[in-house]
């Protein structure tokens, strides 16, 4: 057990936050998390567009092959899944930027935002893919 | 009053980036979507014109400076110790050459 007192200064063995593990889920909390998963998990998308850029930017044969992984089956469900991952966390940055002005925190209007956030990131993905 | 205090935090550092981003994002997936798909030579023209070479720098800069706060973020929150400090290395390394790679292929592009 450890004693926490004043002059702790020991950070190894501090509680670590947010408790995941311990609060039922909720809307406002999944919506909250999938922020940061989509958020971090796009760095994988950056990735790959900036590795097609630079085959792009090599030799034509060099760039054959990166866009042939890049528009394969794979490819394109990489894509799809970062389109959905972007538009997902373009909104739920959108909403924190609102709640930042400490607009809509109570739990009813904290409920629609996420609501917005979730069916908001699908119709933009299925928009995007029709129009491009 | 102190002095030495940085007047751009994590939290405000990230709150300049995603107001940036919201204009820059959109434009991206509007541009990298009308060009992928094609061959190398449209490719390479497309990013040879000012603007899809500026807006795709721009992105890929401030998008990854975004990206560096967040995952610190995310490293406070659930590591500790000296895998903190090597996790925070990490990400900075992968996020300063994934950019500098990118800019790299986009001025090789354009010149």
């Amino acid at each position: 057990m450890g004693e926490f007192t004043m002059a702790d200064t020991d950070q190894s063995n501090r509680p670590l936050s947010p408790h995941l593990t311990i609060y039922r889920p909720q809307l406002t909390s999944v919506s909250s998390i999938l922020i940061r998963i989509t958020g971090n998990a796009l760095i994988f998308c950056v990735f790959l567009i900036i590795w097609w850029l630079f085959a792009a930017a090599t030799s034509e044969q060099y760039f054959i092959f990166a866009d042939a992984i890049l528009t394969s089956w794979f490819g394109e469900l990489v894509l799809l899944c970062s389109l959905w991952a972007i538009w997902y966390h373009f909104l739920g940055g959108v909403r924190h930027l609102i709640w930042d002005r400490a607009i809509g925190l109570d739990l009813k209007t904290a409920e629609i935002f996420g609501w917005i956030v979730v069916i908001g990131s699908f119709l933009l993905t299925i928009l995007t893919v029709i129009l491009l | 009053m102190s002095s030495s205090k940085p007047i751009f935090g994590h939290h405000s550092e990230m709150k300049i980036t995603s107001i940036l981003l919201f204009f820059l994002v959109p434009a991206f997936i509007f541009m990298f979507g009308s060009i992928v798909g094609e061959d190398y030579a449209a490719v390479v023209k497309y990013f040879s014109r000012p603007w899809p070479a500026i807006i795709t720098s721009l992105t890929i800069v401030i998008g990854l400076q975004h990206f560096q706060s967040g995952a610190q973020v995310l490293i406070e929150d659930y590591i500790r110790g000296s895998a903190h400090k090597l996790a925070i290395i990490f990400v900075k390394s992968v996020s300063y050459f994934l950019m500098v790679v990118g800019l790299y292929a986009i001025a090789r592009m354009a010149f």
